[in-house]
């Protein structure tokens, strides 16, 4: 729509990861956002299924939020910091024979967004697998934040019926949360 | 008036959004989207602090060995010894440098190490088919491996996947995320595959590597390039309410 369209290069389309990514992208500390040993450490659990309700133990989910503190190690975050603690922010797991995925890592802090709201706590997930030629991304919020959530300038632009599917249920050692590609409850994908 | 909003909060980068460059999620001719494509329509992500950070992270886990596929064991890998190399680039053309590559791939029969793939074409014990390197300060990679066959598939009546490198980029920040593969040029298995053919079709000779004699080490190896475009700057978007229709 703009006279600089003609001058970009054209962008490389996507394909699928297919079945075999194990053997290229699965490291040894893949899943892991902070190490073992570390203070307050939760797991982010759940179980990929396809349209007919069968798990996806194909798959591979990556995620990516802010540290507790709510910033990013980024330059394109003005307020980053240097931190004391080894925190990635990044982590990435196949999918088991049951269809499920984890990872490691802290509980992110609230983030705030360009036009001066606050986002709840959230991290954003994308899902790659056989049959998927592009990968879906959607986000995870915390079932435990009902009042940050509610006012999540993200979260209010989904029709209330769906939010419950981006929203991870509380357990012992973390929060758990199914993605469903297709189907009743499908999960919300955000076109990003 | 969003200026003003935006100077008093975050300045943040923009990307551009990929239409009419990606495959749809519901391509029918690839049995496996059946089940998997959402099938609600996606809702509109506001790029923010999440959206325009990522991982930059890679080189405290690649080695220089990590670039040569065909020299991880002890003998080496058979098959027609290839380069491939290129650039990472964003659309506005500026090199993406120090991020993560990773590949992998058949060998030169066609079949992958992984266990699930089991079809009647050898292993070769001198060949893994996984490579990672990190891109240089002007966005470019270098990679030595073998030339992958193609492999049979169960999509359709005598299905084969033309050869194929798969490959995985992080760029800068969540939005230039990219997994793709990399296709060798003039492959006759192009008009039956529907993988391929899932993209728009503008888009797809982007996919095909190109032969470069002049780069091809001469007693060696020949030489694939390609080169991968992640999405760059947002335009500029006019105010002007007709361009809404
Ligand atoms: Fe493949």
């Amino acid at each position: 729509m703009t006279s600089q369209s003609a001058e970009r290069l054209g962008l490389t389309p996507s394909q699928t990861i297919g079945p075999f990514l194990h053997i290229g992208l699965m490291w040894d500390d893949a899943p892991d956002v902070v190490p073992n040993d570390t203070t307050g450490a939760i797991w982010l659990r759940g179980h990929l299924y396809d349209g007919a309700g069968a798990p996806i133990s194909d798959a591979m989910v990556e995620t990516w939020q802010a540290d507790p503190e709510g910033a990013f190690d980024h330059p394109d975050d003005p307020r980053s910091t240097a931190r004391s603690h080894p925190f990635r922010a990044f982590g990435r797991c196949a999918t088991g024979p049951d269809g499920e995925w984890a990872i490691h890592t802290l509980k992110p802090g609230s983030v705030p967004a360009s036009n001066g709201a606050t986002q709840a706590p959230h991290v954003d997930v994308s899902v790659f697998a056989r049959g998927l030629l592009d990968r879906v991304v959607t986000r995870l919020y915390f079932d435990d934040e009902a009042e940050a959530n509610a006012s999540d300038p993200v979260l209010s632009t989904v029709p209330e019926h769906r939010r419950g599917t981006l929203t991870a249920t509380r357990v012992e050692d973390g929060y758990r949360l199914d993605i469903r590609l297709q189907g009743k409850d499908e999960t919300v994908f955000f076109d990003l | 008036m969003n200026e003003q909003n935006d100077s008093q909060a975050l300045r943040l980068p923009s990307y551009e959004r990929a239409a009419g460059v990606h495959p749809p999620l519901a391509s029918p001719a690839y049995g496996s989207t059946a089940l998997r494509a959402p099938q609600q329509p996606l809702v509109l992500l506001p790029q923010n602090l999440t959206e325009v950070t990522g991982p930059l992270l890679g080189a405290e886990r690649v080695t220089a060995a990590d670039s040569d596929l065909t020299r991880q064991h002890e003998g080496e890998a058979i098959g027609q010894r290839i380069i491939v190399r290129g650039r990472v680039l964003d659309s506005d053309g500026r090199a993406v440098p120090d991020t993560l590559v990773e590949i992998w791939q058949a060998n030169a029969g066609g079949r992958y190490r992984h266990a699930i793939d089991q079809w009647p074409s050898p292993l070769d014990p001198n060949f893994t088919g996984v490579g990672r390197a990190m891109t240089d300060s002007e966005g470019r990679y270098e990679f030595t491996t073998i030339k992958p066959g193609a492999y049979p598939w169960k999509n359709h009546d005598n299905a084969w996947r033309p050869a194929h490198i798969h490959f995985s980029l992080f760029g800068r920040a969540f939005t230039q995320r990219l997994v793709t593969q990399m296709y060798f040029p003039d492959d006759p298995l192009f008009a039956h595959d529907p993988i391929f053919n899932s993209v728009p079709e503008p888009a797809r000779p982007r996919l095909v590597s190109r032969f470069d004699l002049a780069t091809t080490r001469p007693e060696w190896a020949l030489t694939f390039v390609f080169d991968l475009v992640l999405r760059g700057s947002a335009a500029t978007p006019f105010e002007d309410p007709q361009e809404d229709a």
